[in-house]
């Protein structure tokens, strides 16, 4: 396996390590309630460390998972532009339908929000995660860390959240770099704030007024018509 | 051979409502005539037809059988516009030709992140991962070594009714609430894998990871995992369809479609969400005030009427059954009620048919239509309490930009002539 592969293990099993430093055998047991060792099958085989370093590629907002590596604004921009530009636009700007990845600060409150990278996304290594595993579209995994990382700051670049483009992404400042929405994000509360759609007893009676239609789909006319389907043989 | 097929295609097109139907009276069939009085004989009848007189093809024409061919406007469509790709895209189940509560495989909703993985089972390895005492790599044989359950859930896209937040826009339940499907699965519950693995008892978060281009993963709370999380290996009784995650893929109850990783191929555990962009920059909930609720996993009751809808409208005066599905995402759905008037007035719908935990539940009313206009709602209650709200209630707490989780109370307008539509009331 290649060296990046070797550096990767290494920074997981430095995640690990910090996960469960502290903790003790009788702190572990309290930690979770089934303490009952659980009947083993004996299925299954041990994974190897080259095959997890394959295949374990996921970076965490804590920097858990980086990789050693680098890249700059400048180098990730002739990457974009060769990889990414005919589906993204050369400043990210999106192709037709293709996602925009720049631009929107500000339009989240709007009537139409534009959810870019830089508008929206929380987290930075959300991205690194993503095209690691994921981009070039069609052409998934095959970029070196090293580009991904160039990508990234290209990306933050377009957004103006670094204004240098020389500015280099490594594994060393990937963590210093805040999201401008990071701060926006909140969880799950539907239970306490719409609580009031837990009704006990709804109205079956003279519950409104007559109502009017408001508005139709049909006058929108953007509904595949019945001939659309693929053709079944 | 007669083929009636033009004829029946040619009276569905008339009344598929996309196409420009409006003030196009559609004609009722009359109230047919009753025992003993005088009818017309139907050379249907009293001629001898083709499949009656000549031998029909034998057992070895379908080793795999598939619909009649009078069926084949049953698919499942998809809506061009709404991505860039078919590849990342989704399709839509015909809820309004399925009847019962499962739905066949080769109907169930698509929805891909990088084109459907075509993985031979040899091939397919499951690895654990992270924070365990023993990292694993399963074969498929391995997993079909160990103990098996067998469960029906529903399975629902959390962007399922997401074109409807700003108003009517698609005009037929296929379209507006097709990204469901519910079928029993056949697998084995997750807890049993890692229990082999051994979990650390700092993990409180598994990451899910599927073999596709799109290399798709989700952070999934330990909790969860080791309630009712399954691995499953088949779908009604046969193994998974290609596109449902064959070899094998992961089964969350009542949470979002999202989590439910097809051709899932590693499982890591860790003490914290990963924040992948499935839950960050998608799957997340944009509120009016700008902020966006995250990890929204569980899927809201809800409910729609399949008939009447825009697709299959009313062709009769008279006996009418309307049948719909309802669901949540919490539990068992406890009650479905039916409005025809718009929501002033309700009645309890009769559900048919087995009502399981995370499943969806068939209802009916059956009723006589005498050619009034209705306006069609239902509203499902589950047994947590929670009741499907109105549109207009779900609009005041979530805005209109959220795209995912629109449980909102659908309306259908069914006009005098039959013809049914997609509207918006106030």
């Amino acid at each position: 396996m290649s060296k990046s592969a070797n550096a990767l293990t290494l920074m997981l099993a430095a995640c690990l390590l910090g996960g469960t430093s502290g903790s003790s055998a009788a702190q572990q047991m309290a930690g979770r309630e089934v303490a009952k060792p659980a009947v083993k099958l004996g299925l299954g085989r041990v994974a190897t460390a080259e095959e997890i370093a394959a295949w374990d590629t996921d970076v965490r907002p804590d920097g858990c998972g980086l990789p050693v590596g680098k890249g700059t604004v400048k180098q990730g921009d002739d990457l974009f532009q060769e990889k990414c530009a005919s589906c993204h636009g050369e400043f990210g700007q999106g192709v037709g339908r293709w996602p925009v990845l720049a631009g929107g600060a500000g339009t989240l409150k709007a009537d139409r929000p534009d959810k870019t990278v830089g508008s929206f996304w929380p987290d930075l290594s959300t991205v690194f995660d993503y095209i690691k595993r994921a981009m070039p579209y069609g052409n998934a995994q095959s970029l070196t860390n090293d580009e991904v990382y160039a990508l990234t700051a290209y990306i933050l670049s377009m957004n103006d959240i670094v204004k240098d483009e020389k500015f280099e992404l490594n594994e060393k400042n990937f963590t210093s770099i805040k999201m401008p929405n990071a701060a926006a994000f909140f969880e799950d509360d539907r239970e306490t704030s719409e609580k009031h759609f837990w009704n006990k007893t709804p109205c079956m009676k003279d519950c409104r007024p007559a109502p009017k239609v408001t508005g139709r789909a049909m006058a929108i006319d953007v509904t595949p018509d019945g001939k659309s389907g693929p053709k079944v043989e | 051979m007669t083929d009636r097929t033009s004829t029946e295609t040619l009276n569905r097109r008339r009344f598929l409502g996309a196409a420009g139907l409006a003030g196009a009276g559609a004609a009722l069939s009359a109230i047919p005539a009753l025992a003993g009085e005088t009818a017309k004989s139907e050379a249907l009848i009293t001629d001898v037809q083709d499949w009656q007189r000549y031998l029909g093809d034998g057992v070895d024409k379908h080793p795999y059988g598939v619909p009649s061919k009078f069926e084949r406007n049953v698919i499942r469509r998809d809506v061009p516009w709404l991505t860039a790709s078919a590849e990342s895209s989704v399709n839509f189940t015909p809820l309004h030709d399925l009847d019962g509560i499962i739905t066949p495989s080769g109907l169930c909703f698509e929805r891909h992140h990088g084109g459907v993985a075509e993985i031979n089972p040899a091939d397919h390895r499951l690895m654990i991962n992270g924070l365990v005492d023993k990292p694993l790599v399963f074969t498929m044989d391995d997993i079909k070594r160990m103990p098996r359950v067998n469960k029906v859930y529903f399975l629902e896209c959390a962007a399922n009714s997401g074109m409807e937040w700003r108003g009517s826009q698609l005009n037929g339940c296929q379209f507006t609430h097709g990204m469901i499907h519910n079928v029993m699965y056949t697998g084995v519950p997750l807890k049993v894998l890692l229990d082999e693995a051994g979990l650390k008892p700092n993990a409180k978060w598994l990451m899910l990871e599927g073999a596709d281009s799109a290399g798709m993963n989700r952070s999934l709370p330990i909790e969860k995992a080791l309630n009712d999380v399954m691995i499953a290996f088949a779908m009604n009784g046969e193994a998974l369809r290609p596109e449902q995650g064959y070899p094998l893929r992961a089964v969350i109850p009542g949470w979002e479609g999202n989590l439910w990783v097809k051709w899932l191929r590693r499982i890591e555990a860790g003490d914290q969400p990963w924040q992948t962009r499935e839950e960050t920059s998608k799957y997340t909930d944009l509120l009016a005030d700008g902020n966006s609720r995250k990890h929204t996993f569980v899927m809201d009751a809800k409910s729609v009427v399949t008939n009447p809808s825009p697709q299959a409208p009313l062709k009769h005066k008279g006996r009418n059954v309307l049948s719909g599905l309802a669901w949540s995402g919490r539990g068992t759905v406890k009650r479905v009620d039916v409005s025809m008037d718009g929501g002033r007035n309700w009645q309890t719908a009769r559900i048919d048919g087995p009502v399981l935990d995370k499943s969806v539940v068939r209802f009916y009313v059956d009723f006589d239509w005498n050619g009034q206009e209705l306006m069609i709602q239902s509203r499902a209650i589950d047994s947590t309490g929670y009741v499907q709200p109105s549109k207009d209630d779900l609009r005041k707490v979530r805005g209109v930009n959220s795209i995912y989780h629109n449980n909102g109370i659908q309306t259908w307008l069914v006009r005098s002539g039959g013809e049914t539509e997609n509207v918006e009331i106030g």
